[in-house]
């Protein structure tokens, strides 16, 4: 039960992720990029990371995906239409090269986790009173190693942030100077 | 793991081949999101420190970062050049 579940999911968003990249039409493949994050947040409820999976959601689901919406209705309607009619072959010779890339990085990786046999890595094997179970409350936990242990990462992520958010404020603004 | 290297390649394909920058931007979110199917997933052997869903937390918070500000500077790319195309976008400053 739980097995077909976990597959379900990862085939959901191994498929959706594809049909993004092959899709040419913006619209549907933003539409189908939800997908793929609701499938990985759900993946990450199989990894025991439930506070991974709602910050997921929250950020990308709210937060990432209406920005881009945004983003592609406030360029103009012209725009749109133009990138809806200039459709051509799903695999052309213009992406064969970019194919080749990807299909060669998914065999390297592919080989590499086979040989590495993550089952049996050594810290892991010895980690069997320190692997998460189903009941544990990670919340808390989480919380208090935010706070103690990895309070400088915490702090130099939020000063981040807050650049980022100035930064991009910065650059959307209108420029009177621009035409 | 296996679905963290097909999301990559996933990612870097479309990286690679489109022709919309807003399609370029999945694609790079993709290969986050790949990355941070690997914390989460090893750091479910990890009860006590955490180490792996917090860098996962710090990895989502800066993709989201990284998103706001290409999504600015798409917005700025197109009202100058009227156009999203990386290809097309050949000149640095007039």
């Amino acid at each position: 039960m739980e097995q077909g579940i976990f597959i379900f999911l990862g085939l959901t968003t191994v498929a959706s992720a594809w049909f993004v990249a092959a899709s040419q039409n913006l619209v549907r493949s933003v539409f189908m990029f939800f997908v793929t994050l609701f499938a990985v947040a759900g993946l990450y409820v199989f990894a025991l990371a439930d506070f991974v999976a709602v910050t997921q959601i929250v950020i990308y689901v709210g937060g990432v995906l209406v920005l881009m919406l945004f983003t592609f209705m406030l360029s103009s309607k012209e725009t749109l239409e133009k990138l809806e009619e200039s459709r051509h072959p799903v695999f052309t010779l213009k992406q064969f090269p970019a194919l080749l890339v990807a299909a060669a990085f998914l065999i390297v990786l592919v080989n590499a986790i086979f040989k590495l046999k993550p089952d049996q890595l050594g810290w892991i094997l010895q980690a069997t009173n320190n692997t998460f179970r189903p009941q544990d409350n990670t919340v808390t936990n989480i919380g208090t190693n935010l706070m103690t242990t990895f309070l400088l990462p915490f702090e130099a992520i939020s000063i981040l942030l807050m650049m980022a958010l100035i930064g991009a404020a910065h650059l959307a603004r209108k420029e009177r100077s621009f035409d | 793991m296996l679905i963290g290297a097909c999301l990559f390649a996933a990612g870097l394909y479309m990286v690679l081949t489109k022709s919309n920058a807003i399609q370029v931007l999945i694609g790079i979110e993709f290969i986050i999101n790949a990355g941070v199917i690997n914390l989460v997933a090893f750091g479910k052997y990890d009860r006590y420190h955490n180490s792996g869903q917090i860098f996962a937390l710090f990895a989502i918070v800066l993709a989201a970062a990284a998103t706001a500000v290409a999504l600015a500077i798409i917005l700025n790319v197109y009202r100058r050049f009227k156009t999203i195309d990386p290809g097309k976008i050949d000149e640095l400053k007039d």
